[in-house]
């Protein structure tokens, strides 16, 4: 593909900073967009990059800095401000109005209207016909009045891009657009990007496939810990330094060394189904054993998992843990049997925001016999803030909690803190075996390597683990063995070195490896770059 | 969670406040037999105040319960008249306020209905029913004992002349001390306000949420239960109309007590103290010969007040927005 | 872009449903009391429904944002008792001035609903149960307890409902006009859609650049003039004006709008479910004294079927567990 002459840079970040109570969330980023031109926004989760898309969108105000468009300073200081000013993001979780149709959520907020002054109404047959016009030039196959219920999520996606377009963004925001997409559809979305381009419009996009960055972006920007560590053009870069970019140290600092053996089985599951989100899985976990459970956004390993804790009432199947048959129908029993579950989503159903840390940490704990104290935290009913107080103590110290007290709210810690809390929480209990998903997900770099050394941890003493996880290098690096799903259901195994990172990737995508089409790249960099860790054997 | 705070404190210098300036200004207020007149209204709505007060903080909510009393008595004197003796009577009005409790709980529960529009249902379902059961007629003729419960002193009870303090008033310190250590310090306290607070969080960290929910509705229908027992004993008789309106009085000490409407915070001392305020509150205004109606008005007046005023005074301590994490 | 199929929404399908359901019930009962479906009984539910649909259309704007207006009964009831006051002390009053009275004063104490929601964040149920009360003793307060009765309601106000047009009382024709904007606002104008949207993501909403105080101090606003304009036509076509007037009918309102398919939860509704939810109010309440069962039924009755529909709405809109699981055959998993 010709290199587009250089143009003038349509938007540009100078010095921008942002802190959020504790957290110094971005410092001082300067970034440049150039319409036709999309650039690659890379970082490891909790790096900074939604922060940076917040205040591009006005949702946030930065502390300090400079936003500069088409030459002349900006204040976005409501979301409307930015869109007005042509920026239009479109996120992972699309965000729309379920109950009205596509062409209102592409005109949400601007209907074309008809009629006199002062007796202005919906002109309803303009509004249909542009936004099918739109949702035809992004290769949409479904009629705008489809209300959006109705769609996928890869649909709902083309319906932002359509809003976009309809809008006349000069800037669009891709921010991770690809999670949930199969290859089939990751390819559209290239061409859409390309689209895009060639009408001038300036794409940012965020992404930590190394796929996409080289198949569709010309320049880079890396960001690690709210800090912007290197930019350049694709051309000119190769992955293995964008990793060393994003991560800040060698691949083999971040992970710790797992050295433990797998001992013998602590659960078995079998046949594991539900009537829509997953079916037939069946596998073994054994004591000190890392199982890793991989595939993409959407392929039901969550459902799985509530369905081990009892949280997921259609599920059935047959569970054994140490050889004995266990009935699980609620969370009770899955804790009284040595299961712990630290969900994927830290602050909806991990912790409660509002409860101090201390009652956080105590919350699954409060009756019953076990505790990180060798002693129940309750006297028959009655709690006793004295043991509550000592467990809270040891767990902050155990996992390097960083917090002011206690009593500090949970909503007042960071991020990676927050989590550890809710593995304090489970860890409480003493469990035997711990399900981890997404556990690093929007966490900083340094919290990132303790959760990691936890884990190392936490096989060292005899716990089975199961991590639950879309980022690939984690999965490698951390698991004995790693279970690929797809749609629900269990397509493949691999034990620790006996497969790499493509052919993993390709089972949880659903596609045959040599079959796989060249895909043509901008900046000249090579198709299908992947990353290519070097495993512990 | 804590039982004594900041709100608390206020609340109380607002008591306080009370009864330093009604007793200046009106003849005889603070003598002791008017002291112990004032706790009979506020006793009663104190008694579902606090079974309102687990609900809320459980972040659901029972505007059923006045009904629900209604029905109780209305079940006690039907016991009555069918011949039965007070045991059985008290059995009768517990095990009705029980099932219309139960109600609300299994659909809340097992439908996943807001509670809010189920109560709403069930105040009309109830009201009806008392109206159906019972038309314009009134039940009288309870036996004496009811009428001393309903009217006594502890001293009455137990044989001591000079000691005044109403049976429905030792009856009231009993249950909020118990339901008070029950929120503060139990276990399942400390779970219903995980509940009120993120009932997902709750649930995934092992709290049977549910059957919590449904242990608080029956709960607020035996309270109601108590409640129309005593006002029944009070004032000698069954209408379709007892407790008409309480409902707003059971939401408005609960709220003035500091509980949060959103879930997950409050106290049951404040709900006392709210009670006390309340009623002592408004006991002045009876003295006053202000009619009922208007007393209700500000009642109403008071429930937004005592909303309004925390979230002005955090608007004007606050400068800066609040500070949250990325 | 083909139309959807009659029978395929579920919302649509409901509809016809209740439809059918009040003809059910009103044949059922006209066969067996025929005066029940003469024109005069006609007439008569017509003009019970018609309050009742005006306050149900101010209600159905206030649910689909989630919020709730319990005080549409007192705002009536007190907008009445001033008009009919104002009608006593100010007989030369024309029914413009009235009207203007009514609709005014009904609106400023919806706003007054919406600047407490709105200014101070607070919760609806609360705020409106406060004012449900305070609204109340107000009347109190300006009657001094006193009712006004036939003699003393100004002529124009108890002609008000009675003038027929076209062989309908013009109190139908106020609830035809009142459905008919309200439908009009609803579908036509962006403001009546960004409540569809903000009730169902209210979150998004803000971030569409939807102005999203304004839109709630409009329904409240909406709310309270509706109820002020009912209060006066209830006082005319009663010609009674007093303390307890229509108290508890806001739980009528209520449920007359989620027998309609209106969700408490937001985001959902159409006014011709709405009109049918107030049909079907319109033509029990009308059965029941003619199958003689006694007024004190209604109460009950009302709370039943209150909650069969929200048990029943909840179901409908009961979303499974996600589809994830396809039924296609399995591609060969990579070696």
């Amino acid at each position: 593909m010709a290199a587009t002459p250089a143009q003038p840079p349509l938007l540009t970040l100078r010095g921008i900073d942002k802190h959020f109570g504790p957290t110094h969330a971005l410092k001082r980023i300067d970034l440049d967009l150039v319409p036709g031109e999309a650039l690659a926004l890379v970082g490891e989760n909790g790096a900074g990059k939604s922060t940076l898309v917040k205040i591009l969108t006005g949702v946030h105000q930065p502390d300090a800095g400079e936003i500069h468009l088409g030459g002349s300073a900006q204040r976005f200081s409501r979301a409307r401000d930015a869109q007005l000013a042509g920026i239009v993001a479109v996120h992972q979780e699309t965000v729309m109005f379920d109950e009205l149709s596509a062409a209102e959520n592409i005109f949400i907020g601007r209907p074309p209207m008809k009629g006199w002054p002062g007796l202005q109404v919906i002109d309803w047959a303009t509004m249909q016909r542009e936004a099918q016009r739109a949702l035809d030039q992004v290769g949409a196959g479904f009629a705008a009045s489809t209300p959006v219920k109705r769609l996928s999520l890869a649909q709902r996606h083309l319906v932002e891009i359509a809003r976009a377009l309809s809008c006349n963004a000069r800037i669009v925001i891709l921010d991770e657009p690809t999670a949930a997409l199969s290859q089939a559809e990751i390819r559209d979305f290239y061409g859409l990007v390309r689209g895009l381009k060639a009408r001038g419009v300036a794409v940012l996009f965020i992404t930590h496939k190394f796929d996409e960055i080289f198949a569709v972006c010309e320049r880079y920007v890396v960001l690690r810990d709210g800090a912007s560590v290197g930019s350049g053009t694709i051309a000119q870069a190769d992955e293995a330094s964008l990793v060393k970019l994003m991560a800040g140290r060698e691949i083999d600092q971040i992970y710790p060394h797992i050295d433990t053996q797998p001992g013998e089985v602590a659960m078995r599951v079998e046949k594991l189904t539900h009537p829509s989100e997953f079916a037939d899985l069946s596998f073994e976990l054994h004591r000190g054993e890392i199982l890793g459970f991989y595939g993409l956004v959407g392929a039901g390993r969550s459902e799985a998992m509530l369905a081990l804790m009892g949280l997921n009432p259609q599920a059935q199947g047959e569970v054994q843990i140490d050889g004995r048959r266990i009935d699980i129908r609620r969370p009770g029993d899955a804790i009284a049997a040595g299961l712990a579950y630290v969900p994927e989503e830290r602050q909806r159903q991990g912790g409660i925001l509002p409860f101090s840390v201390r009652h956080n940490i105590s919350l699954a704990g409060l009756a019953g016999p076990a505790s990180g104290l060798g002693e129940p935290l309750s006297r028959g009913p009655w709690l006793s803030a004295g043991r509550e107080r000592a467990l809270a103590a040891r767990m902050i110290e155990r996992l390097r909690i960083k917090t002011a007290s206690q009593d500090t709210p949970l909503a007042g810690l960071s991020g990676g803190n927050q989590q550890k809390v809710v593995i304090a929480k489970w860890l409480g209990l003493n469990p035997r075996i711990v399900i981890l998903d997404e556990p690093t997900k929007g966490i900083d770099v340094g919290a990132k390597q303790a959760v990691y050394q936890l884990i190392a941890e936490m096989v060292a003493q005899g716990l089975a683990v199961i991590l639950v996880s879309s980022e690939l290098p984690e999965v490698m690096h951390l698991a004995h063995r790693v279970i690929v799903m797809r749609r629900g259901r269990q397509v493949a195994e691999f034990a620790r070195g006996q497969a790499d990172a493509d052919t993993i990737v390709a089972a949880a995508s659903g596609i045959t490896l040599p079959a796989r089409a060249a895909v043509p790249a901008a900046g000249g960099a090579r198709a299908g770059v992947d990353l290519k860790p070097q495993l512990a054997a | 969670m804590k039982a004594f705070d900041t709100w608390e404190r206020v609340l109380l210098a607002l008591i306080v406040a009370v009864y330093i300036g009604f007793g200046l200004g009106i003849e005889g207020y603070l003598s002791p037999y008017a002291l112990a007149d004032s706790s009979y209204n506020f006793s009663e709505k104190a008694l579902i105040a606090l079974a309102m007060a687990l609900l809320i903080v459980a972040g659901e909510i029972d505007l059923s319960i006045a009904a629900t009393m209604a029905l109780c008595s209305l079940a006690m004197g039907f016991a009555m008249r069918a011949g039965a003796p007070l045991p059985l009577m008290l059995l009768a009005a517990l095990a009705t306020g029980a099932l219309c409790g139960a109600l609300n709980g299994w659909l809340v529960t097992r439908w996943r209905l807001p509670a809010i529009v189920v109560t709403i249902g069930t105040l009309s379902l109830y009201r009806g029913l008392a109206l159906v059961l019972l038309g314009d007629q009134a039940i009288n003729g309870y036996p004496d004992t009811l009428s001393l419960w309903g009217n006594g002193s502890v001293g009455d009870l137990i044989g001591v002349p000079g000691l005044i303090v109403p049976i429905e008033f030792a009856v009231l310190v009993v249950a909020g001390l118990a339901v008070g250590l029950f929120l503060h310090r139990s276990v399942a306290g400390r779970r219903i306000y995980a509940i009120g607070a993120n009932p997902i969080a709750a649930r995934f960290s092992g709290i049977a949420v549910d059957r919590y929910r449904m242990r608080l509705f029956v709960f607020a229908g035996l309270m109601a239960a108590l409640a129309a027992v005593l006002l029944t004993g009070r004032i000698g008789s069954t209408r379709p109309n007892l407790a008409l309106g309480w409902e707003l009085d059971a939401v408005t000490i609960v709220i003035l007590g500091g509980v949060a409407i959103e879930g997950g915070r409050g106290s049951i001392v404040g709900t006392l103290f709210a009670a006390v305020l309340l009623g002592s509150f408004t006991f002045a205004l009876g003295m006053l010969n202000v009619s009922g109606i208007v007393m209700s008005m500000i009642v109403g007046v008071l429930l937004i007040v005592s909303m309004v005023l925390p979230r002005l005074l955090r608007k004007l301590a606050w400068r800066r927005p609040a500070a949250k994490p990325a | 872009m083909k139309k959807p199929a009659l029978f395929a929404a579920p919302a649509l399908r409901r509809e016809w449903l209740l439809l059918a359901i009040v003809a059910a019930i009103a044949l059922a009962v006209g066969a067996r009391a025929p005066v029940f479906l003469s024109w005069r009984n006609v007439l008569d539910i017509a003009n019970d429904s018609s309050i009742l649909a005006i306050l149900v259309m101010g209600q159905m704007l206030v649910l689909l944002t989630r919020g709730v207006d319990l005080s549409v009964a007192s705002n009536l009831a007190l907008t009445g008792m001033i008009c009919a006051l104002a009608g006593r002390a100010w007989p030369s009053l024309g029914i413009v001035p009235l009207l203007l009275l009514a609709c005014s004063v009904g609106a400023l104490l919806g706003a007054l609903n919406g600047m407490l929601i709105v200014r101070f964040g607070l919760p609806a149920i609360v705020v409106t149960l406060g004012t449900l009360s305070a609204y109340r003793g107000a009347i109190f307060v300006a009657s001094r307890g006193a009712w006004i009765s036939d003699q003393d309601i100004h002529p124009l106000i108890k002609g008000l409902p009675r003038e027929t047009l076209l062989g309908l009382p013009s109190l139908v024709w106020f609830a035809a006009a009142v459905v008919a904007l309200a439908a009009l606002l609803l579908r036509w104008r962006r403001e009546g859609r960004e409540l569809y949207a903000y009730g169902g993501n209210p979150s998004a909403a803000v971030y569409a650049g939807i102005p999203v105080q304004r839109r709630l101090m409009m329904v409240y606003t909406l709310s309270g003039l509706l109820a002020g304009l009912s209060g006066l036509l209830w006082v005319g076509r009663y010609s009674i004006a007093f303390t307890e007037l229509a108290a508890g009918y806001e739980l009528t309102v209520i449920a007359a709008c989620v027998i309609g398919g209106v969700s408490i939860g937001g985001g959902i509704g159409s006014v011709s479910g709405a009109v049918l939810g107030v049909l079907f109010i319109g033509v029990v309440n009308g059965a029941l004294p003619v199958i003689q069962v006694s007024p004190f039924w209604q109460q009950a009755i009302a709370g039943a079927v209150i909650l069969i529909s929200v048990v029943l709405n909840a179901r409908s809109e009961r979303t499974t567990g996600r589809q994830i699981l396809e039924h296609d055959a399995l591609p060969k998993a990579a070696a």
